[in-house]
């Protein structure tokens, strides 16, 4: 863990990584949406709309396996004060919260064929737009400070009371729609997941996983460098103020 | 080949689908790298300016 | 323990003298919830079916009203930095500006609950039930409050900041209180809602003030 938390190491070790996490990323994409579209079979019951799980279910599963990282990396950043850990936090959770949105819209467009309805109040659709909240909510209040190391701290103790939350706004809505089921809403425990099914989710979400490092590396380095800017910044203005009192200095006396 | 973008009837629902992951992504991708592009140059341009702070940085590192 | 009771009756003497906090907590709890009928028209059954959800939600955004001052005041004024400097720790001050905020805001919400529970036509066992699910649920609401109190202190445009953070932590403590009026209005036993309600407000008496004591100290860094 040391040894990634000093920054020029942890930036030689992204640079090493970062190109073959990219070529994996187009791969993984190219082959999971060649079979997802082309090669996989169209479901018996749902007809050709099954090709929108191969992405909709992996950003879901994204969506809250970016929260698990933000908030691992949170209780890092706070307990060992990594400025590396806050960062990763940071830069993480944009791209948690495009893939919970995706998850979101995609899973509409399949509910609109399947359901008859573009939203239905189901207990997965309901935590997911949650868990979008809390991401906005995180993502707004990094930017509410000022000062980043301030920002990073308040930033960590929101994600982790999230985190302590999560599961309680699951099974608290799990209960609530369990309660208000309507009828006529189709589950989606479908027949059992067929080989020819699974592979090309297992390959897509393998790629949504590629993706999220190659942008987290590339949104860590920026932070990184973002950060270096901000010292250089306030070093050059040190530097001219003391510049400039001490030709003050010279003409007075 | 029309029956394949045709998806079965479900045209208007698989399509903006994909379409829509693809945007998103894409349009996060590509801001991560402005943002880092953005951020170097500043900071090459800055380093430029104080050049005894960088031969320091040359030094030691490499 | 002198100095929680010390903040509890100082945080009190502060939110009802002033003719702040406590006062317009419950005019705006009253005004919302006779917003409902007005849009959604005064039928009696549609208004008794929504009723609980109704006095539920606008008692969550009342609750949110007078939060944004919880440490902020104290901030501004210097008061916070001399509290942190007293022998008890952080946690217990922030225990105490919890029970306080409750005192002063979930108290008097509780107060009328009842009567916006007549206005909107609930049924007598209903209402009884939702006092009795706020008195075991407001609580919870006071603590998470009191973390995104001290998460946005000091901060621009706190306020709404603290409503899009805390809000969406509120909805277990809405999805079983607004269960456990319903329960009751059907003539089902409320008890095990009531229990979960408790069991939150448990919880969160524990953890909150860690999280709401470490943002503190953070704002007065």
């Amino acid at each position: 863990m040391h040894r990634f938390a000093n920054p020029t190491r942890f930036l030689r070790i992204a640079n090493a990584v970062l190109p073959w996490c990219v070529s994996l990323t187009a791969v993984l994409f190219v082959l999971g949406l060649g079979w997802g579209l082309f090669f996989s079979p169209p479901d018996y019951q749902q007809g050709e709309t099954v090709r929108i799980m191969y992405v909709h279910v992996p950003a879901a599963w994204m969506g809250l396996f970016i929260y698990g990282v933000m908030a691992v990396a949170s209780a890092v950043g706070l307990i060992w004060r990594h400025p590396l850990a806050e960062l990763t936090a940071k830069a993480a959770a944009p791209i948690g919260a495009a893939f919970t949105f995706l998850s979101l819209v995609t899973g509409s467009l399949w509910g609109k064929p399947m359901w008859g309805t573009w939203w239905v109040w189901d207990a997965r659709l309901t935590s997911m737009l949650i868990l979008l909240f809390l991401y906005i909510g995180y993502i707004f209040l990094w930017d509410a400070f000022d000062d980043p190391q301030r920002a990073a701290k308040a930033a960590a103790i929101l994600a982790l009371v999230g985190s302590v939350n999560l599961p309680i706004i699951k099974f608290s809505v799990d209960w609530w729609n369990t309660l208000h089921q309507p009828a006529s809403v189709v589950t989606m425990q479908g027949p059992k997941i067929d080989s020819a099914i699974l592979w090309p989710l297992i390959v897509m979400a393998l790629a949504f996983k590629a993706f999220f490092v190659s942008v987290l590396l590339v949104r860590i380095k920026a932070e990184l460098a973002e950060r270096k800017l901000r010292i250089m910044r306030l070093n050059q203005v040190a530097r001219e103020n003391s510049r400039l009192g001490a030709a003050q200095a010279g003409a007075e006396s | 080949m029309s029956e394949f973008f045709d998806m079965g009837g479900y045209a208007a629902f698989v399509w903006p689908a994909y379409g829509i992951v693809l945007l998103v992504l894409g349009v996060l991708a590509l801001r991560s790298v402005q943002h880092l592009r953005r951020a170097e140059r500043e900071l090459a341009a800055l380093q430029a300016l104080n050049p005894r702070r960088r031969r320091s940085r040359q030094g030691k590192g490499g | 323990m002198t100095v929680f009771w010390a903040v509890v009756r100082r945080d009190l003497l502060l939110a009802f003298r002033q003719g702040g906090g406590a006062g317009m907590a419950v005019t705006f709890f009253v005004v919302t919830v006779t917003l409902f009928p007005l849009g959604v028209g005064p039928e009696p059954n549609v208004l008794a079916r929504i009723g609980s959800g109704v006095v539920w939600v606008s008692a969550l955004l009342a609750a949110l009203l007078s939060l944004d001052r919880l440490f902020q005041a104290d901030l501004e004024d210097g008061g916070l930095d001399l509290l942190s400097l007293s022998p008890e720790p952080l946690e217990i001050i922030v225990l105490a500006k919890c029970l306080a905020h409750w005192l002063s805001t979930g108290l008097p919400l509780i107060a009328v609950a009842p009567l916006l529970g007549l206005l909107m036509g609930m049924p007598g066992a209903g209402i009884g039930g939702l006092v009795l699910a706020m008195l075991l649920g407001t609580p919870a609401l006071s603590l998470i409050g009191a973390v995104g109190a001290g998460l946005t202190a000091g901060v621009r445009r706190g306020g709404v900041l603290l409503s899009l953070l805390v809000l969406p932590l509120y909805i277990p403590i809405l999805i079983f209180g607004v269960s456990a009026v319903e329960a009751a209005a059907t003539g089902l036993t409320a008890r095990p809602h009531l229990l979960i309600l408790a069991a939150m407000s448990l919880f969160t008496a524990v953890l909150a003030p860690l999280a709401a004591a470490a943002a503190v100290r953070l704002a007065l860094e």
